[in-house]
């Protein structure tokens, strides 16, 4: 039986391994598909649909999806794309993003895919939320202006026993990740760095070493997110 | 209190996919669930406090802080509205001396809406502790709270006036009544008990139950259509240690009150259905998700399993059926239309919060607790029962070529007999209107639009794709241009809500905005889009409904609906259909408002920011315009 199997992005060729989802044939083969919610070694959970495709005419998170011999996607398309740049625009909107103020500006994927969809004033209103910050840990601060509910943190930082030190709050527009008021006094400072370097954005932030990497030398600063997956052509 | 708690989760064996159960039982010992209990379960079940709380806050009848005695939910759906829920709630808030969303100084009564309680033919309605209240006016609203605060009981306040049926059975006891307007072939009184499973499944193989119902062609009644035998086969041909039945009783789409009706009248029917359903596909769970809503059907329905039980209709060696063990539980949910999309509902079951999964793999592949799970609609396991009983042949006398058999209609609004008819399919809509009595009418809410159809051959064929063609579809607005159209799943496919609006009815103002509110308050949050979306369209429905509109917001609108497509579940996908449908079918309400020439308007209006301190000074500032 043949291990590896081919379908298409956008008419080119990908070769994938049977298990794997879009996303990571996609990047195996030199094709970026925009995610934010998914971190590798994370179980994928569609939360920001940054990363969907069409499928057969329907649309698809290409990180949970999982790859099948021959299939069609469609990703690096007008009609997709301007979806993509609207989650953007949606996540600005509905939080209180400041960049220049912001610790993670530059390593930010946020920030990094505003850039690369070329966002400038978006088409929703602002809402200018009234959120709050916890910096009740000793080692961390959950600045909830800039949260944009990606579960990362959630899935990833939890304790030997497994219990998550993160969870949601309440439902629909007035969902909150909150961290355990217990568990977050005591963390230790690995785990605090990781949640820090999970968050996507500058809603983890780790309390002791501020501005560790200068700016100008920070991930997105020099080349686009997603520059480092795709092959020049 | 303490120690107390530690019984309950004892009773469920420190099970942590029991934390619905617990939560609503240290609800019922207490009133609410207070950090102390929080604390208490984490220790108990090994999970952390964010944990248990992301259950707990996610449902809206749990509460985290003290309520009142009695707990007041009206319900604030838009039918209840248009039969004077304002006036109740002003009644409410006067007699109870206390504003919506909080707890009288005494501690009597707690005030809050709720969504759509399956009460639209006789709202508006209200949940007190449990117990549904109908028809309420002020008058009685306010007999009702002299009453409590007299001292009488709920019991003794309900017993003046007791519904029709079994919601006069001792463990009923509801003043609910099922306005049932017209009966066919499912809704037939002429039905003896468990006979299916008694006398006919000993005659065929599950194979060949599963063969005559994929004959009969019976798509689930939910609204979204799916072939119900193919999706018993799917189930039964994935290998699997244990199988699940689930019954999905979370009926919460606006309008809809179909399945209330049938727990009520025809429960037997419906558990014979899961048995049938857990007979063709080897399963041996069975659970029902009830919505907290119907909690006043709980201990009556528990009664007939117990019944059942004692029968050997559930159990092991079911109707003498050799190694056919089969039980079935009843789950109460909490308050969350989310969970009646089948995989959030699982979720639920399993203790969590209602999130939709991805999919694939789709519940049939691995749902509850990792098993296959067949998730079926009450009312298409009641029909299935009457297909194995008349054939398949019989069952295609109904109805239309793509469309066999028949669909409950739960009909409310503007209508002289609103509730329940039994209708074939390819009834139209003017049909519908001519049966429940409407006249002058401007629209008409059809839940459930463009199902997608499916036409499987091969079973084997089916890939993952072609089941993700199968979604939950909600809500369509139809002018009278459509009033000929057909209930179909190749025209007008629906769930069964019918809501009438007359001419009289403000559809911008009261109904559409009713219904994003419904989408805002119901969205799970996960998603993006679902999570954002909705709450902007109805931020820019306001302006346009203010006046400040121009005609790019009506463009946006209809531009931001195709965004929220990309949500991972029926409700997200379909959340902003009210305001896409209304745009498309009543254009000219939204133009009305718009300013015919303007291209730009910031919604700032220099005089009405004044006004504060124009009324304090006491003059009128002079304004310059540009």
């Amino acid at each position: 039986m043949s291990t590896t199997l081919r379908f298409k992005i956008d008419g080119k060729e990908i070769i994938a391994e049977p298990g794997q989802t879009i996303v990571e044939a996609a990047r195996a083969n030199g094709v970026y598909i925009p995610t934010l919610c998914n971190f590798e070694g994370l179980p994928p959970k569609g939360c920001c649909r940054m990363c969907t495709v069409k499928l057969n005419k329907r649309y698809m998170t290409a990180c949970t999806t999982p790859v099948a011999d021959g299939m069609e996607v469609e990703s690096n398309t007008p009609e997709i794309n301007d979806f993509r740049k609207g989650i953007v625009e949606l996540l600005f909107v509905s939080g209180n993003h400041f960049c220049p103020a912001c610790e993670k500006s530059g390593n930010c994927e946020l920030q990094a895919l505003a850039y690369r969809f070329r966002m400038l004033v978006p088409r929703f209103p602002y809402l200018f939320p009234q959120k709050g910050i916890d910096a009740s840990s000793p080692k961390l601060i959950k600045e909830q202006n800039r949260c944009i509910m990606c579960k990362r943190c959630i899935k990833a930082i939890k304790d030997e026993e497994g219990r998550s030190y993160f969870a949601y709050q309440n439902r629909g527009n007035k969902l909150e990740v909150i961290l355990d008021e217990k568990l977050g006094k005591e963390i230790s400072d690995a785990l605090a760095r990781k949640a820090m370097d999970t968050c996507p954005v500058g809603s983890i932030i780790y309390k002791e070493l501020g501005y560790y990497q200068p700016i100008g030398k920070r991930k997105y600063d020099k080349k686009p997110i997603g520059s480092d997956i795709e092959i020049q052509q | 209190m303490k120690d107390k708690i530690i019984k309950i989760i004892a009773r469920y064996h420190h099970d942590r996919h029991r934390l619905m159960d617990i939560l609503i039982d240290i609800h019922d010992l207490q009133g609410y669930v207070g950090d102390t209990a929080i604390e208490v379960l984490a220790e108990q079940l090994n999970m952390s406090e964010v944990e248990i709380n992301e259950t707990l806050t996610f449902y809206h009848f749990f509460s985290k802080t003290p309520r009142g005695k009695y707990n007041i939910f009206l319900n604030n759906s838009i039918t209840a509205c248009m039969r004077g829920r304002e006036k109740v709630k002003e009644t409410l808030e006067e007699e109870c001396g206390t504003e919506f969303g909080s707890v009288s100084p005494d501690g009597l009564f707690g005030l809050y809406s709720t969504s759509c309680m399956g009460m639209n033919d006789q709202g508006p309605s209200a949940i007190i502790n449990d117990k549904v209240f109908t028809n309420l006016t002020p008058y009685r609203v306010k007999k009702l709270i002299a009453d409590l605060k007299s001292g009488k009981t709920l019991d003794e306040a309900i017993y003046e006036s007791v519904g029709d049926g079994n919601n006069s059975d001792p463990d009923v006891r509801s003043m609910v009544f099922n306005n049932i307007r017209k009966r066919m072939i499912l809704l037939d009184k002429n039905y003896e008990k468990f006979e299916v499973v008694r006398n006919l499944l000993l005659q065929h193989s599950p194979d060949e139950i599963i063969g005559i119902v994929e004959d009969s062609n019976l798509r689930g009644r939910g609204g979204a259509g799916f072939p119900t035998g193919l999706k018993w086969r799917f189930g039964r041909r994935v290998e699997a240690d244990h199988r699940v039945i689930i019954c999905n009783a979370d009926e919460g789409e606006p309008g809809t009150f179909k399945d209330r009706v049938l727990l009520t009248e025809f429960p037997d029917l419906v558990f014979e259905g899961m048995i049938l359903a857990a007979y063709a596909t080897g399963a041996d769970i069975g659970l029902i998700y009830l919505r907290y809503e119907y909690r006043y059907l709980y201990k009556y329905l528990n009664r007939i399993l117990e019944e059942m039980r004692k029968e050997n209709l559930l159990g092991e060696g079911i109707a003498g059926i050799k190694q056919f063990n089969f039980d079935i539980r009843i789950q109460l949910g909490a308050g969350a239309y989310v969970c009646g999309e089948e995989s959030a509902l699982i979720e639920s079951l399993e203790g969590k919060r209602g999130e939709p999964r991805d999919k694939p793999p789709f519940p049939v592949q691995k749902g509850y607790l990792g098993y296959p799970t067949i998730v079926n609609n009450v009312e298409t396991l009641a029909a299935a029962v009457r297909i194995i009983k008349n054939g398949a042949d019989w069952f295609k006398g109904f109805g239309t070529k793509d469309s066999l058999g028949t669909k409950l209609l739960s009909v409310s609004g503007d209508c002289k007999y609103p509730g329940i008819y039994e209708v074939e399919w390819g009834t139209s809509i003017r049909e519908v209107m001519e049966m429940s009595g409407a006249d002058d009418v401007q629209a008409i809410q059809v839940g459930g639009p463009s199902g997608v159809m499916i036409s499987v051959k091969d079973i084997d064929n089916l890939g993952t794709t072609d089941l993700m063609k199968w979604y939950k579809p909600s809500g369509m607005m139809v002018a009278q241009k459509t009033f000929d159209r057909k209930l179909s799943y190749s025209d007008l496919p629906t769930g069964g809500s019918i809501i009438i609006f007359n001419n009289q009815r403000n559809l911008l103002n009261e109904v559409v905005t009713n219904f994003m509110d419904f989408f805002i308050e119901e969205s799970c949050g996960s998603c993006s889009t679902c999570r954002n979306i909705p709450y902007l369209m109805k931020k820019k429905l306001e302006k346009i409904i203010s006046g400040h509109g121009v005609r790019k917001d009506i463009d946006d609108l209809l531009s931001w609906g195709k965004i929220i497509k990309i949500s991972r579940c029926g409700l997200g996908q379909t959340a902003a259909n009210p305001v896409v449908s209304s745009i498309l079918n009543f254009r000219h309400l939204y133009e009305q408002h718009v300013k015919a020439m303007a291209d730009f308007d910031n919604v700032f209006d220099m005089e009405k920011s004044v006004e504060p301190a124009n009324n304090y000074v006491g003059r009128k500032a002079n304004i310059h315009h540009a």
